[in-house]
């Protein structure tokens, strides 16, 4: 990569909570996808408001019949036959439940160990994401590398940055020590919107907390909304791991798999000057 | 055209996940892995016994928010001849034994049931599948029921024993006294207005507002007080719990 002449200047970017918590998340949040789509699969039908059974309108359905699969939300209804609600296991059996075997923990139907996986790995969380929240805050990783200054909130910066990551052209040097504003707002977007969303949502369909903190329900309108919100937050943290894995593949997979391991990243050089 | 692509994805799926699945199924069946992922269970039983008001009552709705209908699940029906011919009688000669450990056992009339102290409440019915449904609900509540048997001081869980049968079982499940003896906690006989239908529960069926559907027996028999789960089914506490391993507590 370098000639020799310029030695690439490495920095320490990620300390341990950082490393930590993002692996554990990695595990987490697919067990919690894993198990919420087998929790899905005994009722694949969401709605809004307090209550929603068969009988009342369903927004988002996966329904089959004897030969198709099919998904429904609102009035348009795609065939998906092969993998919602009409699909084969690995024994060649033709199964009708909505998510395929290979999407859910565990592979085969159960709904009650579904729960088991779900609602132990919502402690593991719960727990470690406000633990790195706290750490955030006190250790100064908002401060630093989160907070968004005045001049990147302008929407011509942002503007930029969105050109310049369209054209797949990634920062390089200085500029590539800290985190660009979209960085920032997906990381913040995630760790202070979406999973305490997952987490409030969850606890939201808990009969228990129907009890004990009623104004949670209607903060989202009704236990079944909060179901539906929980399955949409669900989808918008599958679309941040596939940019995030876009990103990472594109910004140089060694480098940066080797900084959430180590801590240590190597500045990326800008090409003219790596070639020159 | 549709299909093949969906075929591919799903070749491509199993091909990236069979490894993980594979691990994932095998934790799944491994007895110190179920242990682990139960002590989730039990963290969140603790967690809401300790930080929840114990007497906190589930919320209540108004006759606008009713469900237009109320999905009847689970046993729907009871077979043999003498439940119908209880349906034929009107549930005239039904009696409820409460007994166990009390000092006043009692055989209860469902015309005993509708005159002691009543509770109408309009709750959410939250099924472990994941709907809702919201009905009106009239029934005799428990705590008065276990106040004139007398609890004995070794009482500490109530089980219900009922009349329907799955796979030739009777179903059965229980409480403990913290949400016994909670006043949302009745012995229903009426939904939305109507003598109880057969398909949810009839003539008594129990409310417990503050745990998911498979906890509200249905068709009851029999009240016990207990001083362990240990002796009921496989000793899980309930029907569902026994046999595929739902959480006892049911409270999220």
């Amino acid at each position: 990569m370098t000639d020799g002449v310029t030695v690439p200047q490495r920095i320490y970017r990620h300390r341990w909570p950082t490393r930590l918590w993002h692996w554990l998340n990695a595990v987490i949040l697919l067990v919690m996808l894993m198990s919420g789509l087998m929790i899905f699969n005994a009722h694949p039908r969401l709605y809004w408001g307090q209550y929603g059974a068969n009988a009342d309108p369903a927004w988002l359905e996966v329904r089959s019949t004897t030969s198709n699969g099919y998904l429904r939300i609102g009035a348009a209804e795609v065939r998906t036959t092969g993998v919602l609600g009409h699909w084969r296991n690995d024994a060649g059996e033709v199964k009708r439940r909505a998510f395929p075997h290979w999407a859910t923990i565990p592979s085969y139907y159960s709904l009650a160990d579904g729960r088991r996986w779900h609602l132990f790995f919502a402690w593991v969380l719960a727990l470690s994401m406000t633990a790195y929240m706290l750490w955030s805050l006190l250790a100064g990783h908002i401060r630093r590398d989160l907070h968004v200054s005045r001049s990147e909130w302008s929407p011509r910066h942002i503007w930029h940055d969105i050109k310049e990551h369209a054209r797949l052209r990634f920062p390089t040097g200085e500029a590539a020590a800290r985190y660009n504003v979209l960085q920032k707002l997906a990381y913040i977007g995630v760790i202070f919107v979406l999973l305490p969303l997952m987490v409030a949502t969850g606890l939201a369909m808990s009969p228990g907390m129907n009890a004990a903190a009623p104004w949670l329900i209607d903060l989202f309108g009704g236990r079944q909304s909060a179901r539906s919100i929980h399955f949409i937050a669900t989808w918008a943290l599958v679309g941040f791991f596939l940019v995030h894995m876009a990103m990472v593949l594109l910004a140089g997979p060694l480098n940066e798999l080797r900084s959430m391991l180590t801590g240590w990243f190597t500045l990326p050089q800008a090409k003219d000057k790596a070639h020159g | 055209m549709a299909d093949i692509i969906l075929g591919r994805r799903a070749l491509i799926g199993s091909v990236v996940s069979l490894p993980l699945l594979t691990g994932c199924d095998a934790l799944n069946e491994s007895p110190v892995f179920r242990k682990i992922l139960s002590m989730g269970e039990v963290m969140h039983q603790h967690s809401q016994r300790t930080l929840m008001d114990r007497g906190a009552l589930a919320r209540e709705f108004d006759r606008s928010d009713l469900s237009p209908t109320f999905r009847a699940n689970g046993s729907q029906m009871v077979e043999g001849p003498s439940y119908a011919a209880h349906v034929a009688s009107g549930f005239r000669d039904w009696r409820v034994r409460v007994g166990g450990l009390v000092r006043n056992p009692l055989s209860l009339s469902m015309a005993d049931i509708r005159t002691l102290p009543q509770r109408r409440q309009i709750t959410r019915h939250d099924c472990v599948e994941g709907w809702s449904a919201i009905g009106a609900w009239q029934g005799a509540r428990l705590g008065p029921i276990l106040a004139a048997v007398q609890l004995l001081p070794a009482a500490r869980y109530i089980v219900f024993r009922c009349a329907d049968r799955i796979g030739g079982v009777p179903y059965y499940e229980s409480v403990d006294l913290v949400d016994a003896l909670h006043p949302q906690t009745i012995l229903a006989w009426q939904l939305n207005d109507r003598t109880l239908p057969v398909a949810n529960g009839a003539p008594l069926r129990l409310r417990v507002e503050r745990h998911l559907g498979y906890k509200h027996a249905k068709f009851i028999e029999s009240i016990e007080a207990v001083a362990s789960l240990n002796g009921i089914g496989a000793g899980k506490g309930g029907f569902w719990e026994d046999r595929v391993d739902y959480e006892w507590y049911a409270g999220i």
